[in-house]
């Protein structure tokens, strides 16, 4: 019994020997193999850097991953593109502006300097004709006002906080801006019901044809007294506004709907080109009317009142139209004593 | 004073989102409003890489150059924050941000987005800090009350560092030195112009 135990005690003595034996044969092993393992599996081997991603990336694009929050749109994790626009908007953006709009403007008040008033060569006539009729005349306010309002809220976002925000102090400012962009938001729609019955009721006299190229030729007379280039109801430079009005509003509205909308225009880049788009548009437009609006009040004797009461001098429009007094006097004379036409001044 | 950063070390970032979730709480976040996320690049790919990302709170903000009614201000720690009493929703800052940080609490609606909202480097707002009116539109001030951010404070992996650039970037730097590797300090050198050399 004695020796069976002994013999059990001397077994349980070697197995415990060995099991030490094989610790220190694996800790060593462990303390000797784990640097050259560890070099073995080098976790960033195969890892993304950032600056290799930034390197790679071409205009426009961005560094995109995976979310597992609903808002998609922010996988995108670094997007330079953000400051492109952030340069076109606060450098380009605003010179283009500024220039076009203090251009024209000294433009405007150069030729009133050297032309002058434009005056009915053979003066009054006493004859009014009807041009514009009330839904014309509608059609032409309703896009007129509204185009003013959205050309000053408009330009109230680029040059509002150097030129307004002095002087009205960040509360005023911010509150007038937010009402401004009520309104610009508002007011783009009957804008552009405007130009769609604008775009209905004079696309047919807007047709470029042969008189339009000789009327150019003349330089429509603008700069010669005394030369009337022969014109029906537009001539080319009201054409010229005619379209620029219809295929500018047309680009305007387009990228008007999709910035009041972003969801329906894609992706980011759409959302900045939308913004850019719809910034240069409207200021080529605001430059153009305003050579619209001198020429139509302040630049030309007799002109407003086509706008204004609708009816026009029959002189004017014999210099100005003269294939179209041409033919309202010829219809007149179907008429006779009809009351639309030519009657006589009171 | 300090210049306070963010600097996300993606090699230790698990996609945990616990931030994510952090965030949203202590800010009581709108539905719908993320001011942090975690974006996986790379994602089920051999050296994928998780980002948290925010507001970097940029040197010359990109938001505040184009933001038409100047509503952002820079605090004396260099944390990037806005008025919403003076924003008009206009979404200007979200075409400029880098980083897609900017949100708003309608999208896509008609005549107006609402109030823009981002994250504050849980520095609240211009309102008095630690003010009911603050934090119901900012959410809480923190470093106000002398603490970090709180995603990067209880990140769980240290992976989320808040605080002074310059501290942030050494303990980032020795990180890297230590173990060899590093992917970048993600963001940098779009919001800081810098980036931390090794």
């Amino acid at each position: 019994m004695f020796a069976q135990s002994a013999v059990r005690f001397s077994a349980a003595n070697i197995s415990a020997a060995r099991l030490l034996f094989a610790a220190i044969a694996l800790m060593a092993a462990a303390f000797f193999y784990t640097p050259a393992q560890a070099q073995q599996i080098n976790p960033t081997a195969s890892a993304v850097q950032e600056e290799q991603l930034l390197n790679a990336l071409q205009r426009g694009q961005a560094i995109e991953g995976r979310v597992t929050i609903p808002d998609q749109r922010s996988s995108a994790l670094i997007k330079p593109a953000g400051q492109d626009w952030r340069a076109f908007h606060q450098g380009t953006m605003s010179w283009i502006a500024a220039v076009a709009i203090i251009g024209m403007l000294i433009g405007v008040a150069a030729f009133y300097l050297l032309r002058g008033r434009i005056t009915i060569d053979s003066g009054w006539s006493g004859m009014k004709i009807l041009r514009f009729n009330s839904l014309e005349r509608f059609t032409h306010w309703l896009t007129a006002t509204t185009f003013i309002i959205l050309a000053l809220t408009g330009l109230n976002l680029v040059f509002g906080k150097t030129v307004l925000l002095p002087l009205f102090g960040a509360e005023t400012f911010a509150a007038a801006t937010q009402w401004g962009k009520y309104a610009h938001n508002y007011l783009a729609w009957p804008f552009m019901i405007g130009l769609v019955i604008m775009l209905v009721i004079w696309i047919k006299d807007n047709i470029p044809n042969s008189t339009d190229m000789t009327w150019l030729k003349a330089g429509g007379g603008l700069f010669s007294k005394g030369v009337h280039p022969p014109a029906r109801k537009f001539n080319a430079g009201q054409k010229v506004i005619f379209w620029s009005v219809i295929i500018g509003g047309a680009a305007l509205s387009v990228t008007g709907v999709f910035l009041l909308f972003p969801e329906l225009a894609g992706s980011y880049a759409n959302w900045q080109l939308n913004q850019i788009i719809h910034g240069l548009v409207s200021v080529v437009l605001v430059a153009v009317m305003i050579g619209h609006i001198y020429i139509g009040s302040l630049g030309m004797e007799g002109a407003f009142d086509a706008m204004g009461s609708g009816e026009v001098d029959y002189n004017w429009a014999k210099e100005h139209h003269s294939i179209w007094a041409e033919e309202m006097r010829a219809k007149q004379e179907v008429r006779a004593a009809g009351t639309v036409g030519v009657v006589p001044a009171e | 004073m300090a210049r306070m950063k963010f600097l996300c070390d993606a090699d230790r970032c698990i996609e945990c989102n616990a931030c994510v979730t952090a965030c949203k709480n202590e800010h009581e976040v709108p539905w719908g409003i993320n001011r942090r996320r975690v974006v996986t690049i790379n994602d089920g790919q051999p050296g994928e890489r998780s980002i948290s990302m925010a507001c970097m709170h940029c040197t010359d903000a990109p938001c505040a150059a184009v933001c038409p009614v100047d509503c952002f201000y820079t605090t004396a720690d260099a944390v990037v924050l806005h008025s919403k009493d003076l924003c008009i929703g206009c979404g200007y800052c979200f075409y400029a941000c880098p980083f897609g940080a900017p949100q708003y609490p309608r999208v896509g609606n008609f005549g107006s987005r609402g109030k823009m909202d981002k994250c504050t480097y849980c520095a609240g707002g211009p309102e008095a800090d630690m003010t009911t009116v603050e934090y119901e539109k900012y959410g809480a001030n923190r470093l106000a009350e002398g603490k970090l951010p709180l995603c990067a404070e209880m990140c769980s992996t240290k992976a989320l560092l808040a605080g002074d650039g310059e501290i942030i970037a050494e303990i980032y730097r020795e990180r890297v030195v230590t173990r060899g590797y590093g992917s970048g300090a993600w963001g940098w050198k779009t919001a800081y112009q810098e980036t931390i050399a090794i």
